[in-house]
């Protein structure tokens, strides 16, 4: 059961301290670890602020390839509710009843597509495309576009390393620019031309605030959602009696979306910038320094959840945090629950079970701990029900 | 059987008719504006706050110590505040009048 196991690292300082020490190009972060303390600075925006430089934010941080403000995330009420207000509704358009019929058409298209194939390496042949073809639906476009988003890669931001690379960032925001060129020419039902004639507090968006959206969708739900399939099949593939639990109640799969984003927490931590001199678990902070909450650790606490290490697949009480908490929680989170919850759905239904055959781990280096978010690439033979 | 009226933030007044599972699911179910259920009922997105008309309290009975935390951080919680995915349907609901709580 080793295979699919994401353990800990955070356990002895949360315990100990409540807080971990990062060091991040020369921008040093106060990792924040326990779910209530977590909690407190996410709800305290005045405090612990998002609207600081672009980029800053994020761990690590994208000062150096991003001038850009991601919008809602990089901008602090009361501006931050005009935005959030204006793409909430675009936001939870996954809810109805004809968006998860295509995406339930999508994923069992991806899954017939690896069913006969004797290895499948999962993060190219299966997550990555997964991903690609349910962001046609959330943006409204032709399904054909993933084809580009597919011949990018996994790492839009990185080089074959883990360091951030500007070059790579520009194919992106290049993209991004002439795609919203091309709705001004030929306005559609996608998003581009929703924002395009959309104005916040009485004023048209301008290019660079629909650009900060249109990133945001890109860059929030890529590694995220890939990290999740990729994980959940790993997990399925050591539990096969989990895959036959959800096969028999249907009812448990919900739960199990939960339960999965605590345990995996595709997205370990996000930053804040200090506005003032101030403490989190009695240790002191600077202003215009850097904290993160760090999500990861937070669904591990073991004084709120029972049995953290493990995944209970119908727990009924899951205060997680991992798609993050208060204002900024995350906008995607609606899409990312129905990928999950169609995932799980039709791997019960056509699935039997799955082999691992190979893999490499991703662990990222934060310093002090060293944490396994997924994999490099996770080779797998699916059997059929 | 019990009766439950859903007040929403556009001061429309719903009233449904339900017998088991938990009140979010049945706003869920019949389309409660400002009642979404995203999690599904495990206590971790609060989109489903609700505010319980006072003389009503007793019959819904406490939050839990986990949605009190959840609740305490929301800025349009009270007194009268609870997470309705928490909230199992009995026959002594009868009557229940919930405010729909506008989202974070």
């Amino acid at each position: 059961m080793e295979k699919s196991k994401l353990s800990d690292p955070f356990e002895e300082a949360r315990i100990n301290k409540g807080y971990g020490k990062m060091n991040d190009q020369d921008d040093p972060v106060t990792m924040i670890l326990r779910l209530k303390d977590v909690r407190k600075c996410a709800h305290n925006w005045k405090v612990f602020q998002s609207e600081a430089e672009p980029g800053r934010i994020v761990v690590p941080s994208e000062v150096n390839i991003r001038d850009t403000r991601q919008i809602p995330f990089e901008v602090d009420p009361p501006l931050h509710k005009s935005y959030r207000s204006l793409v909430e509704p675009w936001f939870k358009r996954p809810l109805q009843p004809e968006y998860q019929e295509k995406l339930t058409a999508q994923i069992e298209e991806i899954i017939d597509e690896v069913i006969v194939k004797d290895s499948v390496e999962v993060i190219e042949d299966f997550s990555l495309k997964l991903q690609s073809r349910a962001l046609t639906l959330l943006l409204n476009i032709p399904f054909e576009e993933s084809e580009i988003w597919i011949s990018w890669g996994t790492h839009v931001f990185r080089s074959e390393g883990e360091a951030l690379d500007g070059d790579k960032a520009n194919i992106l925001y290049d993209y991004i620019d002439k795609q919203i060129y091309k709705a001004i020419e030929n306005p559609g039902d996608d998003l581009y031309s929703m924002l395009l004639t959309s104005e916040v507090n009485g004023k048209k968006l301008t290019h660079e605030e629909i650009k900060g959206i249109i990133i945001l969708t890109f860059a929030g739900g890529r590694d995220t959602v890939i990290n999740a399939v990729t994980n959940s099949i790993a997990y399925l593939a050591e539990h096969p009696e989990s895959l036959e639990s959800l096969h028999n109640n249907p009812d448990m799969i919900s739960k199990a979306v939960e339960e999965f984003i605590r345990y995996f927490s595709p997205l370990t931590q996000m930053g804040r910038v200090v506005t003032e001199d101030t403490q989190v678990c009695e240790h002191a902070v600077k202003a215009d320094s850097r904290i993160s909450l760090c999500w990861a650790s937070a669904n591990r606490d073991a004084s709120v959840f029972e049995n953290p290490n493990e995944i209970v697949l119908d727990r009924k009480i899951n205060p997680h945090v991992g798609f993050g908490f208060s204002h900024h929680n995350c906008l995607g989170a609606t899409h990312a629950r129905q990928i999950m919850n169609i995932l799980l759905t039709s791997l019960a239904k056509k699935i039997k079970s799955i082999d691992i055959i190979d893999y490499k781990e991703n662990i990222e280096d934060l310093d002090q701990f060293k944490r396994k978010v997924g994999y490099d690439s996770i080779s797998v033979n699916f059997n059929a029900l | 059987m019990a009766k439950i009226t859903f007040v929403t933030t556009d001061n429309e007044s719903i009233i449904l008719e339900g017998a088991s599972g938990s009140i979010m699911q049945l706003a869920v179910d019949n389309g409660v504006s400002g009642i979404d259920g995203d999690c599904g009922g495990v206590c971790s997105c609060a989109t489903c706050h609700v505010h319980v008309a006072p003389e009503h309290v007793e019959k819904t009975g406490e939050a839990s110590e986990i949605e009190t935390d959840m609740l305490e951080l929301n800025d349009h919680a009270n007194e009268y505040s609870r997470l309705c995915c928490q909230i199992e349907i009995t026959d002594a609901l009868d009557g229940l009048v919930l405010q729909v709580a506008e989202s974070e």
